[in-house]
């Protein structure tokens, strides 16, 4: 075995979420996937094979893998976000599995949530749908910096290059109304596995990547937000023990960018300037953390900081205010009450918010805008929202995890809505 | 790698500890359930290095079915001891004596799911708001849908149909007085990272994980050791093997690998190459498809 910190033990994390119905096949490429890369043990394949066995079915169901719930099994359908885990030599990825269907959205947007990477599947018989649309835009409104086109079922149109030409040139058209930074397209039948592991004998027009071999070299570090140093406050370590009497440290996860011993930073709320004197990872001192590490911090100077509070740094400061403008995605069956109160959970922080007004309703199908106030499951909106406190925000756009909030019911204390801070 | 990131083993361990960290901030009463298994072992050197140089900020609860391996008890104690953490335990044998469950009968029985009561009676009891498991989502098909933060009613169960949304990295631990949460903090780490982490951070690690020699015999598919609380069947014998545990649980239900590997790198090497999950040698899993999931909403680990 070679050193600790290389070798097998030195991968890369991708994580990547698939959107689509069973119709498209989804399941059937994940199995594929799982079962290609030899992420499928022999106990699972046997209790699938029996599964399909006693449903009368000829073929081994490899969709039957993902669906994880008895009531899921019974209706053949996948309700909730499942999680899959498959490695190979070049890679560990966690896949955030989600039915494609309009009425499970929310759950889409949460697979989305945590995605470096989206799987958006295109049966090649029918084209770009209304589905395909749903999909992207869902991508591009949570901000998956790399979304990859699984022309699938290429074998039922005799992997013909022109109906693959046609359905990408109308993926594109799509894809310019919304805001997608790098997108890729790949001719496939999951069922057989052209072009998912092993490359396709069956198209010999495409020389493109296979999906694994994509997905192993898909840049990861890339789209994290290297430049605004932000660490939001989660618990504050006071040992209080003898060997550890002074011990103040801050401890949390950076949100984004880098700090280093010495440098400069702005405490918020307060707006306090002070310096970094150390940064410890367990009996480990560093000179420098970067996202997304978790840490603990030592300032120079005695401020009040407690968990909501933030570091950023002293010359790149995020935005103040207590008037936020966000898009949302409504996740309750209850509606949400526009002048309405909630819990707003952004970072580490929690504040009041009145919801002030619905702006406009994007009817994800069609991807128009309509002035509606009305908003229910699953709709997506953009709204203002006035907080009880300021929060300390960057837009979604620039930083996923200081642009972003959850909006929780307080009677219920049920999530019943994700925001991306504009 | 260049130094703008880092490998998979540092990102989960850089989420665990965030997970970590917001139950310790967001509950009163939390507490960690430890089995002396791998991964309680894992999640616990990961709340040190959570609150270092702080001390844990919660106790170590251990439900004991009376059905252990001594070595993982002696491990438990050991461990225990060193780091001056608090430990409680509580016997799944208290509630069979106070008439709270009744021991399963035949040569199958098991007080795997005995367990369920025994914790649910502590969490009441010791008026805890939250558990931590070292529960992870590619063990089994219905913990592939388990939440970080899973919600329990007042009667400790678990609705799997109705789980909060749960995104990014935001975890809403809100709850009414006699709910409770069950966290995982390791939910995204595979068997393989877990023993890839031992590895990489040097863990001490029961001996029972490595190859021994031990009177076994086979059920069902199954090898399973020689204690007090099995009787054979007909037909069944005891063998002397060489043997070390994938998992370790109810001694009862935790089946036994045949394997010579002695060190943390061949125990990588088998993980890499072995075609058997490993819950594939849980007798408690096999009993029907959806086995997992009916224990689980019933307040399972």
């Amino acid at each position: 075995m070679s050193g600790k910190e290389n070798g097998y033990l030195d991968m890369e994390l991708l994580r990547f979420t698939t959107a689509g119905s069973v119709d498209d096949g989804k399941s059937t490429l994940i199995g594929r996937l799982l079962y290609d890369s030899k992420a499928i043990f022999e106990d699972q394949m046997e209790a699938i094979e029996n599964a399909s066995a006693n449903k009368g079915e000829e073929q081994v169901n490899l969709a039957l893998l993902t669906d994880g719930l008895r009531a899921e099994r019974e209706q053949g359908i996948t309700i909730d976000v499942a999680y899959r885990y498959f490695a190979t030599p070049e890679r560990k990825f966690i896949i955030a599995d989600t039915p494609g269907h309009v009425q499970y959205t929310r759950n889409m947007v949460t697979g989305a949530s945590t995605a470096n990477a989206a799987l958006i599947l295109i049966d090649a018989r029918n084209g770009v749908i209304e589905q395909t649309r749903r999909h992207a835009y869902i991508a591009s409104l949570l901000q998956i910096p790399h979304v990859v086109v699984c022309i699938n079922k290429m074998d039922l149109v005799d992997f013909d290059q022109t109906a693959y030409e046609n359905i990408k040139a109308d993926f594109k058209a799509v894809a310019e109304k919304l805001d997608i930074e790098n997108f890729y397209f790949i001719p496939m039948s999951a069922r057989d596995g052209d072009n998912v592991v092993d490359p396709s004998t069956r198209c010999p027009w495409y020389t493109g990547k296979t999906l694994l071999q994509l997905l192993e070299t898909l840049p990861v570090g890339e789209d994290m937000n290297r430049k605004d140093a932000r660490f939001p406050v989660q618990y504050v370590i006071r040992p209080q023990s003898d060997e550890f009497h002074d011990y103040r440290g801050f401890a949390g996860r950076v949100a984004s960018g880098e700090f280093h011993v010495g440098q400069e930073v702005k405490v918020y709320p307060g707006e306090q300037i002070s310096k970094i004197q150390s940064i410890n990872l367990f009996e480990e001192k560093l000179d420098r953390t970067i996202a997304p590490q978790s840490v603990s911090i030592q300032l120079e100077d005695e401020i009040d900081i407690s968990r909501g509070s933030l570091l950023s740094a002293a010359d790149n400061c995020p935005k103040s205010s207590q008037q936020i403008e966000a898009m949302i995605c409504w996740m309750s069956e209850t509606p949400m009450r526009v002048r309405g109160k909630y819990i707003i959970k952004h970072t580490s922080s929690e504040v009041l918010g009145i919801i002030q007004e619905v702006v406009n309703k994007v009817d994800i199908n069609t991807l128009e805008l309509a002035d509606e106030n009305s908003v229910g499951l699953n709709d997506i909106a953009r709204i203002k929202l006035k907080t009880s406190k300021p929060l300390f925000y960057d837009s979604y756009k620039q930083n996923r995890i200081t642009g972003s909030f959850v909006i929780i019911e307080e009677t219920t204390n049920n999530t019943v809505g994700a925001g991306m801070i504009i | 790698m260049d130094q703008n990131t880092i490998n998979h083993l540092r990102e989960l361990e850089a989420e665990s500890i965030f997970v970590l960290r917001e139950v310790a901030a967001q509950f009163e009463r939390p507490v960690m359930l430890f089995s002396g298994g791998k991964d309680s072992i894992v999640m616990f050197h990961l709340a040190r290095k959570a609150f270092y140089p702080g001390k844990v900020p919660f106790p170590l609860m251990h439900i004991d079915t009376g059905h252990n391996f001594q070595e993982a008890l002696d491990y438990r104690d050991d461990l225990c001891k060193e780091t001056g953490t608090r430990l409680i335990v509580k016997y799944v044998q208290d509630s069979i004596d106070q008439g709270r469950v009744a021991e399963e009968k035949g040569p199958n029985a098991s007080r795997n799911a005995l367990q369920t009561v025994t914790l649910l009676d502590a969490i009441e009891n010791e008026k805890f708001d939250c558990a931590m498991g070292g529960g992870r989502r590619d063990e089994e098909k219905a913990r592939a849908k388990e939440r970080f933060f899973s919600h329990r009613d007042d009667f400790g169960q678990w609705d799997p149909k109705n789980q909060r949304p749960e995104l990014w990295n935001i975890f809403n631990g809100k709850k009414h007085v006699g709910e409770h949460f069950r966290v995982f903090p390791i939910s995204n780490w595979t068997e393989m990272d877990v023993w890839q982490y031992i590895l990489l951070e040097n863990i001490e690690m029961p001996s029972l994980y490595y190859t021994h020699k031990r009177e076994v015999f086979l059920r069902d598919g199954t090898w399973l050791a020689k204690s007090e609380c099995l009787t054979l069947k007909t037909g069944e014998k005891y063998q002397t093997k060489q043997v070390r545990c994938r998992t370790i649980g109810d001694i009862t239900c935790t089946g036994l690998t045949l394997s010579e590997a002695n060190t943390l790198e061949e125990i990588i090497q088998e993980v890499a190459s072995t075609r058997v999950t490993e819950r594939g040698g849980r007798a408690d899993d096999k009993r029907s498809e959806a086995a997992m999931e009916d224990r689980k909403k019933q307040g399972y680990f």
